[in-house]
């Protein structure tokens, strides 16, 4: 690895945790994170030429500090309270090539301050990205798809707003601890979402899968008894295990039936049992700790006809009381149809075909055409095909049905 | 850090006077701005006549404009402030919150501009 790249990797690991720590000393967050942006200019310049200092987070926090007080100085900050932090960053000025400070860790302040509920949903994601990630504005927008000057303004809106509207640098009161907790996992979750969802195999997008189990493994460190947010490092990292699986080698998308259990990502299924086991015992009800459950038991089966589905079925009804989403009973139908049968998945679904939103929602047509096929009724449910094949957005989902339409029309 | 909480609700929404719901609604607001007095944030708040007394001014080519009503016509309208003293965004989100017509209608807060 070439000395940059290693510094950059050094870096991006380190980021969130010395980013935290300067806006705690500084108390503003868009001056810390344009300070530090400084000190890696300064690190990708200095240290080729004279070696990665010993402790390279205590340099480039060090340095970084400097760096505000320039910023200051130049009066590049309309901070009113400039003056008296320009004294406290004076006072401690610290020579980087022999310090050995203690770094406190105060990425959770910095992720309850990201995640905050005054801000834009997509604009806590982006900052969450940027601030706990050390993603770069570039990357973040690439990952969504975005202009980068689109992301660059979203990013600058949001940390005036934060600076302007004192959105503080601290851990939520007591009695919203919960509330703001949820918000840290739900940003987590859209990430991890949106990196799904690159369906045609775009690395930037991919990486936000991993982004997003990183988040959480990060979050799960410093809230060791937070026992849903090890359910959404458990979901994440179960879904994730089955990444390879679903695409055949002609690229084409491959459902969990017919997937190599193979290819699953053992050493990923491993640890998400794990959590997940000790979310629940820990007497995690919520929504990522029971679907990470239902992950974990598609992921313990050998194959798919021995998944114990009656178990699914179970689970999807505790998510079902919690949430009554249409698409929970859908998920429930196809589980339902491997244990008494498809009229039984197709009489849970005749409960929910009211549901206006669900005729447009494509799952639901490939899953009544499964459902149909399995019972014989090949005209119905090549109609239901057709529907679903009508409104796929993607086009290997497309692909697909389209085989399934063609295997039942040529029996 | 100085904040204003802009009460926004419909004017015929909510209790009216002679209801009997109209009493503890009202007490509602006593009780609030005695809260945020008794904890030294209160720096001002009114409650504003109806929209119907509203006339909005401006000025074009050196010509007073005016017109009878309020400067937006929505359904929601301005009814009511309080300027309130905060530690920060969140202790003056959960002010927000407390104000009745936060059940009934919404509170826009904004921090107000100080130049020093």
């Amino acid at each position: 690895m070439d000395m940059n790249s290693l510094t950059i990797r050094l870096i991006r690991e380190d980021w969130g945790r010395i980013l935290s720590s300067l806006v705690a000393r500084i108390g503003d967050y868009a001056l810390a994170e344009d300070s530090l942006q400084d000190a890696v200019v300064s690190a990708l310049e200095v240290w080729p030429a004279k070696g990665v200092p010993r402790s390279p987070d205590a340099w480039l926090l060090t340095v970084a500090h400097r760096k505000a007080l320039d910023r200051i100085r130049r009066g590049a900050t309309i901070e009113s309270k400039a003056d008296e932090l320009a004294l406290w960053l004076t006072q401690h000025h610290d020579d980087p090539e022999d310090t050995e400070l203690v770094i406190p860790d105060h990425r959770l302040e910095l992720m309850y301050t990201c995640c905050h509920p005054a801000l834009e949903e997509k604009s806590r994601v982006a900052l969450t990205l940027r601030a706990l990630g050390g993603l770069t504005t570039e990357e973040i927008a690439r990952a969504f798809l975005d202009k980068p000057t689109a992301m660059a303004a979203r990013l600058t809106r949001a940390k005036k707003k934060m600076s302007a509207a004192k959105i503080a640098f601290k851990l939520p009161e007591p009695e919203d601890i919960q509330l703001r907790t949820d918000g840290i996992l739900r940003v987590i979750y859209v990430i991890f979402s949106e990196g799904c969802h690159a369906s045609n195999g775009e690395m930037s997008r991919e990486n936000l899968v991993n982004e997003a189990i990183r988040l959480a493994r990060i979050l799960c460190g410093l809230l060791p008894d937070h026992h849903e947010a090890k359910g959404l490092l458990a979901l994440m990292l179960l879904s994730d295990s089955r990444r390879r699986a679903r695409r055949g080698a002609d690229g084409k998308f491959v459902p969990l039936e017919f997937q190599n259990r193979e290819t699953w990502d053992h050493a990923r299924i491993q640890e998400g049992v794990a959590l997940t086991k000790a979310a629940l015992q820990a007497g995690a009800t919520g929504q990522y700790a029971i679907e990470a459950a239902i992950s974990a038991v598609h992921a313990q089966a050998s194959e798919f006809a021995l998944t114990d589905w009656a178990q699914i079925v179970a689970l999807y009804d505790l998510l079902y009381r919690q949430n009554p989403n249409p698409v929970l009973r859908l998920n429930q139908a196809v589980a339902l149809s491997y244990v008494r049968g498809p009229e039984a998945g197709l009489a849970l679904l005749s409960t929910i075909d009211g549901e206006s939103k669900l005729q447009s929602y494509q799952p639901y047509h490939a899953c009544r055409a499964d459902l149909l096929a399995r019972l014989g009724q090949r005209e119905e449910a090549a109609e239901a095909y057709r529907r679903a094949i009508a409104i796929s957005d993607a086009p290997e989902m497309a692909d697909f049905l389209e085989q399934r339409l063609n295997a039942i029309e040529t029996i | 850090m100085q904040f204003i909480l802009l009460i926004y609700n419909a004017e015929n929404n909510g209790p009216q006077p002679g209801t009997e719901e109209f009493g503890p609604y009202m007490q509602g607001y006593v009780d609030f701005t005695e809260e945020v007095k008794a904890a030294g944030k209160m720096l001002a708040g009114d409650a504003l006549q109806s929209v119907t007394t509203a006339t909005t001014v401006a000025v074009r080519e050196g010509q007073v404009q005016m017109m009878d009503g309020p400067f937006a016509e929505t359904k929601e309208q301005l009814g009511g402030f309080y300027i309130l003293d905060c530690e920060d965004l969140d202790e003056a989100l959960a002010y927000a919150a407390k104000i009745p017509d936060a059940a009934l209608g919404r509170i826009e807060v904004r921090p107000i501009m100080m130049f020093d």
